[in-house]
C-alpha cells in the first residue's frame, strides 16, 4: 500500500488520479501508524512553504516523514520541504535532503516558472528514471527553487540551473509534477511504485 | 528550456462545451470531458475551463466537472467563471484544478488577488481580463463581457501583478471570435510590463496568429477555442509549424 499523505496539499487528488490510472492502490492519510506501516510515501505538495511545514507540526507528521525508512516521494512543495531550509516564509524544513531553497528572481525570468521545460535525467542508474530519455518535457510550477547540489539527479534550466529531482538514501524528489507531465511523468510515478 | 504552451478553451455550460463570437452566439460543440480527453491524446499543453452556467446549481456542478476531468487527463488546467470567493478556489483546487481564474470578483474586489495568493500559492491565481478598446482607451470588462468597468487595462494589469496574480489571461474582446490575429500590441505591453507568464486569448484563426503572438509579442501560451473544438487547425500540426519556424514547443 501507498501511503499519500494529506495534509492539505493542492495536488493531493491529482497525485491520486495519476495512481489509479496506474493502477496502485493508495491511501491519502495523515495517520502516523498507517504512514509507518505503508511500503512507499508519496509527499504531495502546493502551496506556501513555512505554513505547509506547520501543518506538518500540527498533524505530527515531520517526525515520521524524518525517520521512515521507507522510499519516499517528495513533489513539487513535497521535495523543497525535504530539503534544510526555504527562503519562502524562511521556514525550517525536515532536513533529510541537503540544500536551501531559494527564490527565482523575478527581474531575472518570469516568476512563477510554469510550464513544460526541457529537464535533463542526469542520473542514469536512478530507479525514478528507468527506460525514461536523457531528456523529457515536464509541467513545472513554483516561485522557489533548489540549487543544484551533489545529491542532484536531474537538472532543469530557468535563469540558470536548479535541481528538478534529488535523492538521498530513501528520499526521491522531483520539483516537476508527474502527474500532470503526460506519458512521462507517469513513467516516473510507475518507476518509483515499481522500482525504488 | 521553458515550452510555449498551446491551450483549447473549453467554454463550459451545464456540462456542455459552447463558444459564442464576440461573447454571444453560443453553439454545442460537445461533451466537455470527452473534448478534454480528445485534446490531451492531441498534445495539448494545458487546458482551460469557463463556465458560463448560470443556474442555482452552478457551483456543483462545476465541481463535478473538475473531478471528472481530473481522472481522464495528466496535464494542468484552470477553471474559471463566477469564482467569487476563497472557499470557491479551495474547492476547486481540492477538486483537482491546478489554477483558478478570476475575473468579475478581482475588479469588485481587489484583496481577493492577494488573499488567493497567500493562501494557495501565485501560481494557482490566474488573472483573467477582457479587454475592449472604448475610444482611444483600453477598457476592462466584467461579467463574461457584458459590463463595462471604470478600470483602465493597463492600469489593472499592474495592479494585479503587484498583489500577486501568478499569470494572466488576456481576452481582447475587439478579436474574440473574428479570426484576425491576438492583439498583439497590448500583449506586447503586457509581457513588457509584468514578470509573470501571459496567456493571449482571443483572435486566433491561422496557425500564422500563434507565431506572431509567441515571436513578435513573446506572450507564454496562446488559447483558443473554435480553431480547435471544429478542428480546423490539429494541435499537432500547429506545433509542428511552431517548431519549424524556432518556437520551443513540447511535440
Amino acid at each position: 500500500m501507498i501511503a499519500l499523505i494529506d495534509y492539505g496539499a493542492g495536488n493531493s487528488a491529482s497525485v491520486g488520479n495519476a495512481l489509479e490510472e496506474l493502477g496502485y492502490e493508495f491511501e491519502l492519510t495523515a495517520n502516523e501508524s498507517k504512514i509507518l506501516a505503508a511500503e512507499k510515501i508519496i509527499f504531495p505538495g502546493v502551496g506556501e512553504a513555512s505554513s505547509a511545514m506547520a501543518t506538518l507540526q500540527r498533524l505530527n507528521l515531520s517526525s515520521v516523514l524524518r525517520m521512515t525508512n521507507k522510499p519516499t516521494l517528495g513533489v513539487c512543495l513535497g521535495m523543497q520541504l525535504m530539503a534544510e531550509r526555504s527562503e519562502e516564509g524562511d521556514a525550517a524544513c525536515l532536513g533529510v535532503v541537503p540544500g536551501e531553497n531559494v527564490a527565482f528572481d523575478p527581474n531575472a525570468v518570469n516568476t512563477p516558472h510554469m510550464g513544460w521545460s526541457e529537464t535533463e535525467l542526469t542520473d542514469r542508474d536512478n530507479p525514478l528514471f528507468r527506460d525514461a530519455p536523457e531528456r523529457a518535457f515536464f509541467y513545472y510550477a513554483h516561485s522557489y527553487y533548489l540549487p543544484v547540489g551533489e545529491r542532484t539527479t536531474a537538472r532543469c534550466d530557468y535563469g540558470g540551473p536548479f535541481t528538478a529531482s534529488i535523492r538521498k538514501d530513501n528520499y526521491y524528489g522531483v520539483q516537476f509534477h508527474p502527474e500532470k507531465s503526460g506519458r512521462e511523468g507517469l513513467r516516473i510515478l510507475k518507476n518509483f511504485v515499481e522500482f525504488c | 528550456m521553458l515550452a510555449k504552451r498551446i491551450i483549447p478553451c473549453l467554454d463550459v455550460k451545464d456540462g456542455r462545451v459552447v463558444k459564442g463570437t464576440n461573447f454571444v452566439n453560443l453553439r454545442d460543440a460537445g461533451d466537455a470531458v470527452e473534448l478534454a480527453a480528445r485534446y490531451y491524446e492531441e498534445g495539448a499543453d494545458e487546458l482551460t475551463f469557463l463556465d458560463i452556467t448560470a443556474s442555482a446549481e452552478k457551483r456543483k456542478t462545476l465541481l463535478d466537472l473538475v473531478v471528472a476531468v481530473g481522472k481522464v487527463i495528466r496535464i494542468p488546467f484552470t477553471v474559471g467563471g463566477g469564482v467569487s470567493e476563497l472557499g470557491d478556489l479551495e474547492a476547486l483546487l481540492r477538486a483537482g484544478a491546478d489554477k483558478v481564474s478570476l475575473n468579475t470578483a478581482i475588479v469588485k474586489r481587489p484583496e481577493l488577488i492577494t488573499e488567493a495568493a497567500k493562501r494557495f500559492g501565485s501560481q494557482a491565481v490566474v488573472a483573467a481580463v477582457d479587454v475592449k478598446n472604448v475610444g482611444d482607451r483600453h477598457k476592462v470588462f466584467v461579467k463574461g463581457g457584458r459590463e463595462e468597468t471604470d478600470r483602465e487595462a493597463k492600469a489593472w494589469c499592474l495592479e494585479a501583478v503587484d498583489r500577486g496574480a501568478g499569470e494572466f489571461l488576456l481576452t481582447s474582446m475587439d478579436k474574440d471570435g473574428a479570426k484576425t490575429g491576438y492583439d498583439l500590441e497590448f500583449l506586447d505591453w503586457l509581457t513588457a510590463n509584468v514578470s509573470v507568464p501571459v496567456v493571449a486569448s482571443g483572435g486566433a484563426g491561422k496557425r500564422e496568429h500563434f507565431l506572431e503572438a509567441f515571436r513578435d509579442a513573446r506572450v507564454d501560451a496562446c488559447l483558443a477555442a473554435s480553431l480547435f473544438h471544429y478542428q480546423e487547425l490539429n494541435i499537432q500540426d500547429l506545433k509542428a509549424y511552431l517548431r519549424e519556424n524556432g518556437v520551443v514547443v513540447r511535440l
